[in-house]
Order: structure tokens, then sequence, then C-alpha cells
């Protein structure tokens, strides 16, 4: 596995870069047009064997980015490339249904993500059938217990005949991650996988996606609203704020460096307590981000304390400041 | 420990579902003007505790034994016209979702004035003078009064609905996670908000929440609760430097930090039991790293260590 990983790594294409990505929805009736602008002009590449973390609050958008790389969306404009081919020109069944194989998300309910009615073996031996035809009766048994053993579920055989009611949150997060696995997938979209767990079951699920990465050279975006999580797990994280890319680099340099204020106000205010408490008192209005009929300029300018008057009237585009790392602020240095 | 007499005091609270026991046992004390903060994961009986000590339990939830004292009272006892007197004007709620517990097509002003109708014969001048002062206190601008719930942010929701507990002034307000659906840059001007609140008014609060890390800097003290048992009581600084109960230093070792160097983390193995059916003797064995052989029969009282009480047998006196 290890080795296809690196063979992967030698191409020059990413498994996914997306170009220019936005996707807007339509607000009201005839007469009142209101357009939301979930995610504007995103730019991201996740290459092989690489975790990646898109952070953001929620109404950030960062859910929508999920769902358009998962084809559930189409984008208003852009393109999403899968190894460099555009996703728009897939147009055959087999196409498609090779790419959700490659390609598959693990969600954030675990319990609304299971069907009540059918045992665990039922979405992982579909995974398999459909995906994986050459597969014979016997080597499909066996290939859903060794998935079950690589996501921490043994003895295999006992947890395939359960049903989801008899599973803890977290066993069923990771049967989550067993159907996606069933595809032999590249790149799995987690959107937010621990947010709905127990407190001391999260790192389990953290460490499952480091542990599948290493053995099995699998690529993550990891969605989240936890930033300390995403160091966690990550190589590099996207902060998005309203829609748009805020900041953008290697983890430990974006957390050492935040050169965009929504970044640095972020890291403040993410509970520590082994630090002592950084954030001043009620100096931040918190206001959500505005992205309905959003007009030109800085979307983080309302709640920015470093505000010019060129944020109010020019879009901020990404721009590198360091090796790797880039931030769309106009005053950031 | 308490110097002063505890506005309120919580002895051997049992509240059960049925045959299943979600709060087993509780004790604490809360002192005029502290804030305690109750964590636990979900499902380990911190919300119910909360609704058995605010009497806002409905069946088949009941309290099975134990007292309540608030102010002298016998909370348990007392019955609904008794309550009335009370409630919200020396004790008041506030709820996990301000999106679920504003009424939606009232506006924020109107909801106040019920609030305080229900529980004071005021004049509407008056009503709308004190409506205006609790808005001002929490940072809203008073014109807020006029708008509906949809028309504010997260914050701004969960702080009316702080601004609506805090109308009569009450010497106790309790918490459930009342900042759990906000984002953490909101979160944490809200608790800054709570905490200057209670500076300013001298309430005690009692505050629920699953995320150990938040209330680190604004608690005085910290209960950690564990499948409907509190497992470790003691000053918030205390726990959290040194956490004896090995249930708390798993929980604390639960959260990856961002600062420092990347460190891997363990968690905790398995996961709460089920209240139906928990294990027998110390209810953490099961996942415990440091467990023992009678861990698994017998239930460990509580033993002291300083300030801190913890219900584990690593600490019984002979060892």
């Amino acid at each position: 596995m290890q080795i296809t990983a690196e063979l992967k790594a030698d191409t020059a294409e990413p498994i996914i870069r997306a170009v220019g990505l936005s996707r807007h929805f339509q607000l009201g009736g005839p007469l009142v047009r209101r357009t939301l602008h979930a995610v504007d002009d995103f730019d991201l590449t996740i290459g092989a064997n690489e975790i990646v973390a898109l952070v953001g609050e929620s109404g950030s958008g960062k859910s929508t980015v999920a769902r358009l790389l998962a084809r559930v969306y189409r984008p208003t404009s852009g393109q999403i490339l899968y190894h460099g081919r555009p996703l728009a020109q897939m147009r055959s069944r087999r196409q498609r249904l090779d790419y959700a194989a490659r390609v598959p998300m693990v969600f954030q309910d675990p319990y609304g993500s299971l069907s009540p009615v059918y045992r665990v073996s039922h979405g992982i031996m579909r995974a398999l059938k459909l995906h994986r035809p050459e597969l014979s009766h016997a080597q499909r048994d066996q290939e859903a217990a060794r998935i079950l053993r690589s996501v921490g579920l043994s003895p295999p055989l006992e947890f395939l005949n359960k049903f989801p009611y008899e599973l803890s949150g977290g066993q069923r997060q990771r049967i989550g991650f067993a159907q996606a696995l069933a595809c032999r997938p590249e790149l799995i979209l987690a959107d937010e996988p621990v947010s709905m767990l127990d407190v001391s079951v999260r790192i389990g699920v953290l460490n499952l996606m480091a542990d599948l990465r290493r053995n099995e050279g699998i690529s993550f975006l990891y969605i989240t609203h936890d930033i300390a999580s995403a160091r966690y797990v990550a190589d590099r994280l996207v902060v998005m704020y309203a829609g748009r890319i805020a900041e953008a680099g290697p983890a430990e340099d974006v957390l050492a460096n935040p050169k965009h204020p929504y970044t640095q106000l972020l890291l403040s205010a993410v509970p520590d307590p082994r630090a002592p408490i950084s954030l001043p008192a009620t100096s931040d209005v918190a206001e959500p981000p505005r992205v309905i009929n959003p007009t030109e300029g800085c979307r983080f300018r309302w709640r920015c304390p470093y505000a010019i008057e060129r944020c109010s009237v020019e879009t901020p585009l990404l721009r590198p400041l360091r090796p790797a790392h880039e931030a769309a602020c106009h005053v950031a240095t | 420990m308490i110097a002063t007499r505890p506005v309120l005091e919580v002895n051997d609270l049992v509240v059960e579902y049925g045959s299943v026991r979600a709060v087993d046992r509780v004790s604490l004390a809360v002192a005029p003007g502290e804030f305690l903060a109750i964590v636990g994961e979900s499902g380990c009986g911190k919300s119910t505790l909360l609704f058995a000590i605010a009497r806002l339990l409905s069946p088949p939830a009941r309290i099975v034994s134990g007292d309540v004292h608030f102010q002298g009272k016998d909370m348990v006892t007392l019955d609904e016209d008794e309550l009335r007197h009370v409630r919200w004007r020396h004790y008041s709620v506030v709820m996990q979702s301000a999106m679920n517990a504003l009424n939606p097509v009232l506006t924020i002003g109107a909801q106040l004035r019920d609030a305080i109708k229900a529980h004071e014969d005021m004049r509407d001048s008056k009503i709308r003078a004190r409506s205006e002062e609790v808005m001002r206190l929490v940072g809203i601008d008073p014109v807020h009064l006029k708008s509906f719930p949809h028309q504010l942010s997260g914050g701004m929701r969960q702080r009316s609905m702080i601004a609506m507990a805090l109308v009569f002034t009450p010497e106790l307000v309790i918490m459930d996670e009342p900042t759990s659906a906000l984002d953490v840059v909101a979160q944490r001007s809200l608790m800054l908000q709570i905490k200057e609140l209670q500076k300013k008014i001298g309430f005690a609060a009692i505050f629920v929440t699953h995320d150990m890390s938040l209330v680190s800097h604004f608690s005085d003290r910290l209960a950690v609760m564990y499948a409907g048992q509190v497992m470790e009581i003691g000053p918030t600084n205390k726990v959290f430097s040194d956490p004896k109960h090995p249930y708390s230093s798993g929980l604390l070792g639960s959260f990856p930090s961002i600062r420092g160097p990347r460190q891997a983390l363990a968690g905790i193995p398995g996961s709460p039991p089920d209240l139906a059916h928990p294990p027998p003797g110390c209810r953490f064995h099961p996942r415990c790293p440091q467990v023992m052989p009678h861990c698994k029969t017998i239930e460990p009282p509580f033993y002291q260590r300083e300030d801190v009480d913890i219900r584990c047998h690593l600490y019984a006196d002979n060892r």
C-alpha cells in the first residue's frame, strides 16, 4: 500500500484540484432575489497521502465545499479536477461510480447516517459488490473482516452482524469509515466526523484517520470547526471565513505564524487549560459572516481590528506571505 | 471548605427514569457567588441533575431520594405553588439551545414581559424599563426588544436568554451548556461576559458543559461526572493541574492543544456505559487504565486529598 501511495505522489497531478470554485444559492421568491454566496473563488489541492483540514465556523461554507467535491452540488462556477480530469466531463455512470468510490464521504451524524434496519454488514457488502465486482463471495467476507479490523472493530464477524442500535457513537462512526474504505478510496471527505462524538472517544477516531493514512496511504479532507483537532491530524490547514479562504498553509506554520486577523482571532479564542487566557474581554462582537448579496471587499472587515479603507472596496486575494503559506488580507505582512 | 452558608446544597440526590438511574447519590454545595462547573460526556446525567435541582423534571424522570436545599428550603418537597415564588426570582435557568428555548413568533421584549408577569405584578412602564436595563447589562442594544429571535445572531440569542434569567437578579443561575451551539469566538466572548456579570451582580452559577477546557479559566470549582456519579470534585485549578481520578485525567488528555509540541493522545478506550446496566463496582473500571481487582466488585466511596474529593480506590486511606 505504501508503495502505491508513493507512486501516486510521483505523478504530477494531485488527486483533487479545485480551481475558482463557487457555489451560490438563490433565496427568496420571484420578486425578492437574493443570492447566498456559500463558497466563492475556492482553490484547493489535495495530494496523495495527505491530510488537509478545512477549518471554519458554522456558515463559513466548509460543508458546501465537501458536497461540491462529493458531487452532491454542482458548482456555480469554477471546476474540480480529479487527477487532472474535470469532473464536469464525467458523464457515464461507470465514471461517476468510480469517482464516488475513490472519493467517498463520511458524515457528521453517526446516528442518522446508518440505516437502522440493516446490519452493519449491509453497507460494507453493498459497497464491495458495487465497486469491486471482481471479488468472489468468500473474498468479500474476508475483505469485510479486514476492513473492520483496520477501523479498530474486532472481532469483525461479531460487529458485522450487529445492528446500528447495538453500537456506540464512536463505533458507528468507525462503521462510517469502514463503508468508505470498502470502496478502496484515495481520498475520504470527512465532514465533522467527530463533532457529535463523546469527548473521550473523539481522539480515537482522529487517531484512526492518522492510522489509515499511514497504513493505507489514504488522503483526507478533514472538515472541522475545532482548530486544535485540525492541528492534531492535518498536514495543511485551510481556514475559511464567509465562503472564502482566509488563510492556508502548513498546519504548524499557520498556528505559529497566523497571518490573517481571523485566524489570529480564532486561535486566541480556543479554550486551552494549559495556557493563560489571552483574549481581551468582549472586544469582538462575533457577528456572523454576511454572505447574502455580498459586496466587494473583505468579508471580515466588520470584525477586523486592522481594517483599512481598501478592505471595503477591494476583495483581498490569497497571496504568499511565507513558504507555502498564503493569506487573503490587505494588511497582513 | 465553604466558609459561608451555601446557597445550594444537594445531598445524595437520586434521579431515575423508570428503572434507569441517571443521577446516583450526587452531593454538592454552591457558595454564594461561586461558579461551579459540572463536566461530563453525553448521557452522564449532568443535565438530569440540573433539571432535578431546578425542579424541571417531567415524568418518567423522578427524584427517588435525597434532598436539594436552596436558601434553606427543601426544593424536593415544594409544591408548584410554593415553587412559583422561588423560581425565576431566586434562581433561574439558561437552556442549552436558545434557538429552541425562545419562542420564534414573539419578540424578545414580549418574552421578557411574559417572564416578568408570570412572577411579579409589575406595571408596563416598569417592565419596559427593567427589560431595557437587563438587555444593556448583557450588551445588547435595547432596540432589539422589538426584534424576533431569528433576527438575532446565535450569540445575541444566547445573551438575551441570559438577560431573561437575570430579570429578578436571582441568587443562583443554572446554565445548561449555554455556549454549545456557538462557534469558538462567540463562545469565548459569552463566557467572559457571564463571568463579568457574575462579578457585577454576584449570583452563584452552576454551569454544565461537556467541554472541560471551556471552563478551565472561569469556574471556581469543578465536578467531573461519569455514568450518573460525581467522580471528582474540587477547586478547578487543582483538578486541572493535577487530575486525580483516572477518568478526569483521561478526559483532560483527550483534548489536543494548539500550543506546544504536537503529541499523540490516547483518549479513553471504550465508551461510556449504558446506565440501564451499569458495571458493578466502580463504574469506570472497564475503561480504567489503573484498574485493580477490587474495583470490579466494590464501589469506591469518596476519598479526600486536600480540597478534592475523589471516588476512586487509588486514594484509599490505607495505601
